[in-house]
Formats: structure tokens, sequence, C-alpha cells
């Protein structure tokens, strides 16, 4: 802004930047390294060997568990995505600015509260003898098997990034012009038409920023997964506490975390090219 | 007629919104209910009101111990994000250089790092160097993980304040350590708090870093992960309550402060002047 950094600034700019590249930047460097060290007798040696790439990339659980996480937060980030967005629309459009503000209140919250005791909670809800089953005997229907299973851990997941996607969405609408909704309706545009041909292209970028976030968050969570979905197959999330914990195979573990993480940003220039592509015809 | 169709379309809309917020709060309802069930299997109809759980748990050790090193790790992780995170703000906020762009994406980065992956990382490398498996790697993993929170909060005050306001005082004669005591801290004050509150309830609920690195010295919320191995138990909806209710206040808290500056937009004048 004024002059070129001083003494002074550096105060200021350096410790936050040291500490980031240390603990933040270099653990994610080491991570590659790790990746051709060897394992002899429990303890890991400095080398440059392909034997944990090959070894992870060539067994089918590997792939099964990727295969598996992918299209589960994939389809996790289109669901959440569509059942936050009447929630978002109507928070931006039909609520007054105070009802608005307490609204995102209460969807902050929830980052607030244990993620764990809520998976735990939901368990109370979904298992056989649980909540909603007891709900279910009164009118006569049930008992379903909710607990380990695909759907409680997509409630899991829900749960984990719902509050979010719909802070996003209803970040990316407050801001979309209010004067082109009015223009369409003059045009005699239709409630759902103007929704989809004018509210959603104009918020397109928070949409798929959300649905992008959504993604992140359920492709690294391990306790949905686990407490709800059971655990078996598991997630890459799984297999990675699985060999780190119990497997002191910290080299392959490295393997799989870097693969999510090329998936990861792969994922994530898909979705810049897309919100920020050029709106056709 | 269309007007009436548009009064249903609302309400059915509104009724969404509770149904979503239903959607939100049913666990965290549930556990608080539950956390005072006599039963030892949650199931309803519910058993009697009791607060035994919350004995079991007072009187635990393990859970004290838990309580203690989350209780130190909270304070000193959210003092350092918060001197670090205002650090960062002020830079962006007054400064531009070559590179800054990837400043301030480095700092503001691991958030969107999965934990798992972060965990490992960070895992691998504390051990590397002989840092793992103690309290003190517990702190280093969650200050990476705050120090973005408490820049933006510092951020997005500082994006309020007239920049002319510190050149104003270091024409009247203030030196830059002078205007950043008198000017700029007074004015981030009720951010300093906020990130200072935000941070340390960040640091209360984090659990999957926390596990990878803490070694033996758990933290209350890996403790909880614990439990959820083993057997089922209303405690972990009494140290949820607990949690809950700890972090809530330290939320609402922040709120409060962050409310009031947009009610009293002159208080760092105020500050300014009276310091």
């Amino acid at each position: 802004m004024r002059k070129s950094i001083t003494l002074y600034g550096m105060a200021f700019s350096v410790p936050l930047l040291l500490w980031q590249l240390v603990f933040f930047l270099t653990p994610l460097v080491f991570l590659v390294a790790l990746s051709f060290w060897t394992v002899r007798n429990f303890r890991m040696e400095p080398a440059f060997v392909f034997s944990n790439w090959s070894h992870v990339l060539s067994r089918g659980v590997f792939w099964d568990a990727y295969v598996r996480t992918l299209l589960l937060s994939a389809s996790t980030a289109i669901i959440t995505s569509a059942i936050a967005f009447p929630c978002a629309y109507a928070i931006a459009f039909k609520l007054s600015e105070q009802a608005r503000r307490w609204i995102v209140f209460l969807m902050v919250l929830p980052f607030f509260t244990s993620y764990l005791v809520r998976i735990y909670s939901w368990q109370i809800f979904l298992s056989d003898n649980g909540i909603f089953n007891a709900l279910f005997a009164k009118i006569g229907l049930g008992p379903y098997g909710m607990l380990n299973s695909v759907f409680g851990q997509m409630v899991g997941y829900l749960t984990l990034s719902l509050p979010l996607v719909i802070l996003l969405q209803l970040f990316s609408l407050v801001f979309v012009d209010r004067n082109l909704i009015e223009a369409a309706h003059n045009l005699r545009c239709g409630r759902l038409r103007t929704v989809f041909e004018v509210i959603i292209p104009a918020g397109k970028v928070g949409l798929v920023v959300a649905a992008l976030f959504c993604f992140i968050l359920t492709f690294g969570d391990f306790v949905s997964p686990l407490y709800l979905g059971g655990g078996d197959p598991p997630t890459l999330s799984i297999l990675i506490t699985d060999t780190t914990k119990s497997g002191q195979q910290w080299p392959r573990a490295a393997v799989i975390a870097l693969a999510m993480i090329a998936t990861l940003l792969a994922v994530a220039f898909a979705a810049v090219r897309i919100a920020y592509r050029e709106r056709g015809r | 007629m269309t007007h009436d169709r548009n009064i249903a379309i609302d309400w059915a809309l509104k009724t969404y919104i509770a149904l979503a917020l239903a959607f939100i709060f049913a666990p965290i309802a549930a556990s608080f209910v539950f956390s005072f069930n006599i039963d030892r299997f949650p199931s309803l109809p519910l058993g009697g009101f009791s607060t035994v759980w919350y004995e079991a748990v007072a009187n635990d050790p393990l859970v004290f111990e838990g309580l203690l090193n989350t209780l130190i790790v909270g304070v000193l992780v959210s003092a350092l994000s918060t001197v670090l995170g205002f650090g960062a703000a002020y830079t962006d906020f007054r400064y531009s250089f070559f590179g800054k762009t990837v400043y301030v994406a480095l700092a503001m980065l691991p958030p969107t790092i999965p934990v798992v992956i972060l965990g490992l990382a960070m895992l691998a490398f504390l051990s590397n160097i002989s840092l793992s498996g103690a309290i003190h790697s517990v702190i280093i993993a969650h200050v990476v993980m705050c120090a973005p929170f408490a820049m933006a909060i510092t951020r997005l005050r500082l994006s309020q304040m007239d920049p002319s306001l510190e050149a104003a005082a270091w024409n009247l004669g203030a030196s830059e350590w002078m205007a950043m005591r008198h000017v700029i801290i007074p004015f981030c004050k009720p951010a300093i708090f906020a990130s200072l509150m935000i941070t340390m309830a960040v640091s209360f609920d984090e659990f999957a870093v926390s596990w990878f690195v803490s070694g033996l010295n758990e933290t209350l919320p890996v403790k909880v992960l614990g439990f959820l191995q083993g057997q089922v138990s209303p405690r972990i909806n009494v140290i949820g309550t607990f949690v809950f209710v700890a972090s809530i206040t330290l939320v609402i808290l922040a709120q409060m402060l962050i409310v009031k500056r947009s009610n009293a937009p002159s208080a760092a004048t105020n500050g300014a002047s009276s310091a």
C-alpha cells in the first residue's frame, strides 16, 4: 500500500509465515518424501524406493475404497446441495433481515458442538431399537436397519456438511442482484423459471464452491463412515487411520494421503473451471 | 389467485427451513436430553431424570486429565493463534509486496486440507524431529488450524477501519509502534477477544489431528473418540453437553463482542483518545 516492508512490518508478517511454513507446508511436503521410505522392524528409514506406491496401488482394497469414497463424496456433495438450496433460497429471499441474522447464528452454532457427540447421538436415533424405529413401530412399520449402512453414513455426512453448505449458498444468493429477479418477474418469468434461469446462474460460483467444500469435508471424514456406516468396506480416511495407528506403515498411509490430495486438487480444479465457465447461449 | 399460491409457497419454504434446523439440532438436543436419562442404553420412552452420568464423569480421573489437557491446549492455542493471526491480518491490511497472494493463501489454506491428512503429515513430521506424542505437539497442530480463523476475524475488523487513521497518528508524531499501540490495537480489541474465544472453541472440539499427534496426552475429545470405540455410554452425552455449553458460551461472548462493533462504530476513536 505505501512502502516496501520494514523491520516493523516484518515483526507482524514473519511469525505466521514461519509457523505455517514449518508446521503446515513442510509436513505436507514431508509426506511426499515419506512415501518413498522403508519400514524395517517397525522403524522407518529414509530411502528412495517405490515399493510403498506399488504395494498400495496394486491392491484391490485401495481401489475399492478409492472409487467408493469418491462416489460417496461426490453424491453427498450433490445431494447436500440439493437439500440445502431451497433452505438457502428461502433464507435469502423470504426472511426479514433480522430473522436471517438469527438463522445464520443458528447455522454457525453446530460448528462449535462436538461432531463426535453428534455422531454418537445419531446412533441413538438410528440403531435397531433406537428412536426412529420406536416411532416406526408405533405406526406398525419397521424395524429398519439404518445403522451401519450407507444411509447412516449419509446422515453423518449431512450432519457434517449441511450447515456449511447452506451458509455458503446463502452468501452467494444474498448478493444476487435483486433487479435481475425483478426484471425476470416483469418479463412474466414464473417463479421456478426465475430460480433456474436467473438465480442459479447468478449464484453459480457460490453454489459450486459450497458443493466443493461439502466434497472436501466428506472425502476426509472418518467418523461418519466408521460409526454410522460401519466402517466396512473402509473409506480412504479409514484406511489412513488404520494404516497409521495399528499398522505402523506410515509410508503406505502417506501414499494414500497423497492420492487423496491429488484427487482433491483435481476436483477443486474442475469445480473452479465449472464455476467460472462463461454462461453459454 | 397467484397471490394465494405465493403465500402457500412461502409457508412451505419456511417450514422447510424449520425442518433443516430440526435435522441439524436433533443430535445436539438428543445428547442433551439423554445425558439426564437414567438408563444406560438410550431408548424411548425415556427412563427417569438423573444426574448419575454427570457424577460418573465428574469422578472419572481420566476425564479430568483430558479436560486439563484440553484447557491447557485451548488457552495456549488461542493466545498463540490470535497473535499470529493478528500479525497476518495487519500485514494483509497494510502492505502490498511481491508474493502477497501466496502469503495470504498459505495463511488461509489449512482448513481446506482434510484432517486425516493433516494429522498424518504432522504426526510423521513431528515424530521425525522428536516433537510428537506430547501436549506441545497438539498445541503446534492446533495453532496451524486455528490461526486462519484468527486472521479472518481480525482482517474483517480491520477492513472497517479508515486506513488514514493510522497515517494521521504518524503525522501527529506517533511512531509506527505507538500508532499500533494506541490506534490499531484499541480498534481491533473486539476482534482480538472474539478471535481468542473462537480459536479456543475450535481447539476444544478438535479431535482428529489431536488423536494422531497427542500420544498419551489425550485431550477430552480424543477421549470421547476412545469412548465411541468402546461400550455404549451416556457419559459421551454428558461430556458433549459440557463441551457444548463451554463452546457456546465462548461463541456467544465472541458474538457479543462482534455485534458491539456495529452498534458503536466510534469505539476506535474513543479507544485512541482515552489511551
